[in-house]
Order: structure tokens, then C-alpha cells, then sequence
């Protein structure tokens, strides 16, 4: 803010029993940061507004129906989840990271398993890895369909939302069987995965992918061929791949740039190289491109997840080592060793050595990734996310600025930004 | 010579019929506004893959009554610094025109009725559909003043795109009925049933017209995709944001009214109205055609609604400008050749 608004406002609250008409006035700085325009006018978005996908607020200014410039706030639903983190053990960090980005749940716990267990330098067996695969390109493509759906709705598409909510509900039913929750669901711990998947999972994860690629074929019936909807899309809110990159933009909008980054290919994890997948990548970057490139990753998601419960290795779903994973129930009641790992599992956790590490994965949104920082204690010094929606939207200024106040709002929805993952 | 007033009747009604036809008219018409909430959701749950409204009353079928009645027991907030008695006018503006139009439609040729000789219609004024967009001009009054009044800022973004609706789809609208009165040779509407009952229903041969009304139409009602005053995702409900209980309500219902009015001016310009193709039908059967008829275009309307999304502002007025308004002229003239070489 300009120093002139600063004294406007400052002048202005401080009248006691001032209006708040003359209130909001003060508020209103279009007029002072855009001397240039007369006919400008500050309209708050948010943070209740249906189409920001949570708290965000967005002050934009905007010239008739043009937008002209937007600010957004964000700290709505800041939780202090960072901090939080560091009051508990390794292990119980884990239900409170999946709660920061509350649509890819599997994906925060993953970054964090997968940075501590750098830490610990111990290795994940093949089997759980396959299956943090699996439950991980589900929960993409549960997320994607939440996005789809929101989209939808935001575009004035109603049906779609429908549509995405209820091919959402079937991968929630298999993570529900799996893990025993919807969402968060604390699946993934520090070594492999907190399960093995109960008998029948398989079977229902093959049901789902052989259905599901028929529907994205009925919305791409829906939507591609609906010239309202194109027109709509294509050619708005471009911004080229090297600005985008300049921001920290990554995930579906960096790719629909044309920049084929995934760090699924560029520096795998989880096994990820013993997949056949391919990574889409748009050539224009503008809503369009966006769209589809969602669209396309939720296909070969849908590859990977038939190959990871194809090839799914025997063996452990967690790591052997006692120090880290709780021992088997039936052992607590013959062996003293397991009882005394399991005692001090549950009440101090385990101690971590001392280091930092950062561990990026690709996230339905972009580069997530969980730094950790350890003093050889039971409980981290510090965790921070990077949340891939939080740098996304930085990018958002430049996308939206000089369109519509339609294409703000259909912008927005391709963004897909989570309230959760920015304010943590 | 001044032209009359009313169409050559040649009978006269008696107040009391006049009196007692308008309530019937105007009852059964409204009591389609809550049958098409009902459709509406019952219909939009269908196609989204869900049930839609189950649990009150049998089937859900009391569902549109609670939620009026739910309305109109809402506190009827007024925005401190709005324009009251604007604020206060504007769904009673919005609910009369829609209203209004309900006067022209013709449901049946004049009946005898307990030995008077009746029109089942409000009124054959010889100004005809004008008097139907005379009335769909002012509505947008209703829109407009509703969301200026608010004085919120969504809300003037609402009405504004209200009345850019209004000027590039008024003008399609128009012009495109002229190839329907050119060919008729009369505005009235009871005219133009009974010329469709002689020849041919008229969407056959005003095809283009039929097109550009049925576009025109759902921009007048504003429904999807042409809610942009309404605005859902952007404007948080545009025109009416600032508006709650009963006066929400009526312009809920004004809506739902729109869109039966209009549908009912498809069924009459276009389909024929009253009139069954190769069957003598009886006359009392006769508006039960015409509802029957304006059922399917509400059938649409929510298709519609269920199918495409909203149009970007600018789009709407390109389409209007550009594609509408030419064809519509395109429309007129062609059939004004038409008329002269065939004749």
C-alpha cells in the first residue's frame, strides 16, 4: 500500500463514529494505486465466496467486467500444523501433515515418510512401495475428480460436479478398505504402509480402473465436444512456461506451459521408474491445456494403478526393522524384545538422527515437498511443506490480470489451489 | 381511421366471465411455477445421477411448497444503504410482468361456457406478442433495479450484465417473430394459432426464426446458460445477492414463471398451440395441449440447464450481436421475398 492510502485509512478509522461507508472507502484503494483509471472498482472475492475453493480472498480491481489487478489473501485457515509437528513424535506427525493439503492426503504423508525415512536411511520394501504407488495415483486421481467437479461447477457445467463427486466416492470406498478411513487415513508410516490391503482390495481396485477410463470418456464426450465449454477454455489466462517457471509454478500448469517436469520421471521414488507411464504436456498453457492435461494424467494414473496391483511384490508391507515399525501383534505375547520395542515405540517414538532432509514428490498439484529437520531426538525440529498451491497461486496475478471477471473466476478453478496446503 | 383497441371478437363477455377467466388463467398458470421447481430438481437429480428431492411429502412432491414456504418465513433482510422502496419494488416488478404475459396466452378459441360465448385467453389485444415484449422489456427493470438498489457491489455487476442481456437479445427476439407475423398477417396470437391450425405448424417454415427465438428466450429468462446476471460462481447470485425471504423468493419464483411463460410462447408461436395435427380435437381438451406442450420446452429448459455451462460476458454479446441479430434479419428478409413472390 502506498503511503497516501495508508494515510487515507489511517485518517479515516481513526474518526470515532466514522460510517462504514466512509469505512469501506478506505479500503478502496483502486483509486489511489491506479490513478491512471478513474472508472475502477475494488471488489472483494472471498474468503465465503462459492467459487474460491475454500478461504482464499481475492481483492481484485477490476474496470467493468475487466480485471485489472488482484491481491490474494491467504492465512484463513492457518492451523499451525508446521508447529504443531514439532511437538510430536515422528510417527504421530503423520495424521497431522495429512490434514494440510486435505485433498491429497497420501501424497503429504508420503513426502514426510519419505523424508524421514531418508533421515533414517532405511530401506521401504517393494511391496509397500507398490502399494503407496497404488493408493497414491488413486488419491490423484480422487483429487483430479474433485477438481473436475469443482471446475464444473464453477464454469456453470453443474453436472459434472455431480459426475466427479460420484467416481470420487468409489476410490474413497477403496481407501476405505485399505486403511479403514475416507480420508486421512494415516495409510503410509515410516518404513511401508500401516496395513497390508485386506483380500478382496485388488479385485475392487480392478473394477474401478476397468470402469473408470469409460467415464472420462463419457466427459470427455460432455466437455470436448461442447463448443460452449471451448470457447470458454481456450485461449484464456495464458502464461508461458519460462514466466510460470520464474514463479516456482510446477505440476499440471507447468506441464500444460509445455514443460514436460514430473518428478514421477525426472528423479523417481517409490519405485515409480518400474512403471510405464507417459507425462502429458499441453502446448498453449491456457485454461485448455490445463483441463486436458488433468484429464490425460488421470488415464495413465489409471495405467500405473494396474500395473503396481498387477506386479504387486510379496512379502512385508513394512520395514523389518524393529526400531521403527511396530512388531506384529502375536509377537507381544512371546517375545520380550518385541514388547519392549513396541513400549517404547508407542510412548516415546523413535529417535531420528540428527540431519535435514527434503524430499520432493510430484503432488496432483505440483512439487510437494517436506524438509525435515532433525536433533537426534523423538520428535522433529521442524517440518515445513513445500505446498505446491501456495507457489501455484503466486502465478495467479499474471494469469488473470486484463481478462475477464468469468475468466478469474474458470482460472481459479484451473488453478485448483487448496486452502489447506497454502495456510497450513 | 384509428386502429381498435381489441381484435374483432364479435362477441362481448360479461365482467364476471373476464373476472373469473383471469383467475383461472393466472391459477393455473402459477401453479406451474412450484410443478416446474419440482421438475426442475426432481429432473436435475436425475440427470446428475442422484434422486433429487425424496422426503417431503410422497415422492418429494411437496418439496417446492417447503421451500417457498421455508422463504417466506425467512426474515426480508434490506441492506442499510440500499434505495428502500427500489429495493422493495424490484421482485414485485419482477413478479408482475412475468405475470403479465400470462394475459396473452391463448389456451383455446372462443368456447361457449354456461351459454357466454368466451375467448381462453386474458385478453386479444391487437398489439399482440408486443404486448408480450413490452412486458419482457420491462422485466428486466425488475433485474436491474433489484441489483442497482443493493447497492453491493456484486449486484451492480449482476444488473449491468442484466441489461446488456436485455438490449442484444430483445432485438433478436423481435426481429425474429417478424417472419412468423409477416407470414400470419396479424400480431395477435390467436391469430397466429388459428393460422397454424389451417396450414402448418410454424416452426416448419420459420425454422431460423424458431432458432433465434428459442436462444432469445433463454436469455430472457435467465437460465442457463444464460445466468450471468445471476452469475452463481462469479457474482454469488448477481442481481439478487442482497435479496432473502420473500422478496428472494419472488424473484425465485419469477423466474420459474418466466420460463413457463416462455415456454408457453414457444408452444403458441411456433407449435401450434391448442391445435392436435390430423385430429378435429375437442375444445376442452384443448389447453391441456397447450400445457401439455409447454411441459416438453420446460423439459428443456432443464436439459439445458443440466448440460451446458455459463457463457463468458463478452461471448454473450458477440453471439447476441453478431450471429443473432444478423440471422434474425437474415430471417425477416428472406421471408419478406418469400411472402411477396408467393403470394
Amino acid at each position: 500500500m502506498s503511503d497516501v492510502t495508508q494515510q487515507r485509512s489511517g485518517a479515516q478509522s481513526a474518526i470515532p463514529g466514522a460510517t462504514y461507508r466512509e469505512m469501506e472507502q478506505s479500503y478502496d484503494v483502486s483509486y489511489v494505486e491506479h490513478p491512471e483509471h478513474e472508472e475502477l472498482l475494488t471488489l472483494n472475492f472471498g474468503p465465503h465466496h462459492p467459487a474460491t475453493h475454500g478461504v482464499l480472498r481475492l481483492i481484485s480491481t477490476l474496470e467493468g467486467e475487466i480485471v485489472r489487478d488482484i491481491k490474494p489473501v491467504i492465512g484463513y485457515v492457518h492451523t499451525g500444523i508446521e508447529k504443531n509437528c514439532e511437538d510430536k513424535a515422528y510417527w504421530k506427525v503423520i495424521p497431522l501433515v495429512e490434514r494440510m493439503d486435505y485433498l491429497s492426503y497420501y501424497f503429504n504423508a508420503m513426502a514426510y515418510c519419505g523424508a524421514v525415512e531418508t533421515l533414517l536411511d532405511i530401506d521401504v520394501p517393494p511391496r509397500a512401495q507398490y502399494l503407496r504407488v497404488a493408493h497414491l495415483e488413486l488419491n490423484r486421481i480422487a483429487s483430479h475428480l474433485l477438481w473436475l467437479a469443482t471446475g464444473g461447477l464453477d464454469l456453470g457445467a453443474m453436472s459434472v460436479f455431480f459426475y466427479g463427486w460420484r467416481d470420487r466416492d468409489t476410490i474413497l470406498d477403496l481407501f476405505e478398505m485399505s486403511s479403514g478411513q475416507r480420508m486421512h487415513p494415516r495409510y503410509f508410516q515410516v518404513g511401508g504402509v500401516a496395513e497390508d490391503i485386506p483380500p478382496g482390495w485388488v479385485r475392487n481396485v480392478k473394477k474401478f480402473t476397468s470402469i473408470f477410463p469409460k467415464r472420462l470418456d463419457q466427459y470427455a464426450e460432455l466437455i470436448d465436444n461442447n463448443q460452449l465449454l471451448l470457447s470458454r477454455l481456450r485461449g484464456t489466462n495464458i502464461v508461458d512456461k519460462d514466466t510460470l517457471l520464474q514463479y516456482g509454478v510446477t505440476g499440471p500448469l507447468l506441464r500444460a506451459a509445455g514443460n514436460p517436469w514430473d518428478l514421477r520421471k525426472a528423479h523417481p521414488y517409490s519405485s515409480y521408474d518400474h512403471f510405464d507411464f507417459k507425462i502429458p504436456i499441453g502446448t498453449v498453457g491456457d485454461n485448455y491445456d490445463r483441463y486436458r492435461i488433468r484429464m490425460a494424467e488421470m488415464r495413465e494414473s489409471v495405467r500405473i494403478i494396474d500395473q503396481a496391483v498387477d506386479g504387486l511384490p510379496e512379502g512385508d508391507y513394512i520395514t523389518s526393522d524393529r526400531k521403527y515399525a511396530l512388531p506384529p501383534r502375536h509377537e507381544l505375547a512371546t517375545s520380550m524384545e518385541a514388547l519392549i520395542h513396541h513400549f517404547k515405540l508407542v510412548t516415546e517414538g523413535f529417535r531420528v538422527p540428527p540431519g535435514e532432509a527434503y524430499y520432493p514428490i510430484e503432488s496432483p498439484r505440483g512439487e510437494l515437498g517436506c524438509f525435515v529437520r532433525s536433533d537426534g531426538s523423538s520428535k522433529p525440529a521442524r517440518v515445513h511443506m513445500r505446498d505446491p498451491s501456495f507457489v501455484n497461486l503466486q502465478a495467479f496475478k499474471p494469469m488473470v490480470e486484463g481478462t475477464y471477471v468469468a475468466d478469474l473466476i474458470a482460472c481459479l478453478a484451473m488453478l485448483d489451489p487448496i486452502l489447506g496446503g497454502i495456510d497450513r | 381511421m384509428s386502429a381498435p383497441l381489441y381484435a374483432e371478437i364479435g362477441y362481448f363477455e360479461p365482467w364476471w366471465m373476464q373476472i373469473a377467466k383471469a383467475l383461472a388463467i393466472f391459477l393455473v398458470v402459477f401453479n406451474m411455477v412450484p410443478m416446474a421447481l419440482l421438475a426442475d430438481r426432481k429432473l436435475l437429480g436425475r440427470f446428475q445421477h442422484r434422486y433429487g428431492p425424496t422426503r417431503v411429502g410422497p415422492f418429494g412432491l411437496l418439496q417446492a411448497v417447503a421451500d417457498i414456504g421455508k422463504l417466506l418465513f425467512k426474515q426480508q433482510f434490506v441492506p442499510r444503504d440500499s434505495r428502500k422502496w427500489l429495493f422493495i419494488a424490484a421482485p414485485i416488478i419482477s413478479m408482475v410482468t412475468a405475470a403479465a404475459t400470462l394475459a396473452i396466452i391463448p389456451f383455446s378459441d372462443t368456447v361457449d361456457i354456461f351459454g357466454v360465448k368466451t375467448g381462453l385467453y386474458g385478453v386479444d389485444p391487437s398489439i399482440g406478442i408486443l404486448f408480450a415484449f413490452a412486458f419482457g422489456g420491462i422485466a428486466f427493470y425488475g433485474l436491474m433495479l433489484g441489483g442497482w438498489s443493493s447497492n453491493s457491489k456484486y449486484s451492480f455487476l449482476g444488473s449491468m450484465r442484466a441489461a446488456a442481456q436485455l438490449i442484444s437479445y430483445e432485438i433478436a427476439q423481435g426481429l425474429s417473430i417478424i417472419g412468423v407475423i409477416m407470414m400470419v398477417g396479424s400480431l395477435s396470437l390467436v391469430d397466429i394459432v388459428t393460422w397454424q391450425e389451417q396450414n402448418v405448424w410454424l416452426f416448419i417454415p420459420q425454422f431460423v426464426g424458431w432458432l433465434v427465438f428459442l436462444v432469445a428466450g433463454f436469455a430472457e429468462t435467465n437460465r442457463p446458460p444464460f445466468d450471468l446476471a445471476e452469475g452463481e460462481a462469479e457474482l454469488v447470485g448477481g442481481y439478487f445477492t442482497e435479496y432473502s425471504g420473500g422478496r428472494f423468493a419472488a424473484f425465485f419464483a419469477a423466474e420459474y414463471l418466466n420460463m413457463v411463460v416462455v415456454s408457453l410462447l414457444f408452444t403458441t408461436i411456433f407449435f401450434g398451440g391448442w391445435d392436435v395435427p390430423f385430429w378435429d380435437q375437442p375444445n376442452w381438451i384443448e389447453p391441456i395441449v397447450v400445457l401439455a406442450k409447454m411441459w416438453v420446452f420446460i423439459f428443456f429448459f432443464i436439459w439445458v440447464r443440466a448440460t451446458l455451462p455459463r457463457l463468458r460476458y463478452d461471448q454473450l454479446m458477440s453471439f447476441g450481436w453478431k450471429i443473432l441479430l444478423p440471422l434474425a434479419t437474415l430471417n425477416a428478409l428472406v421471408t419478406a421475398v418469400l411472402v411477396v413472390v408467393l403470394d
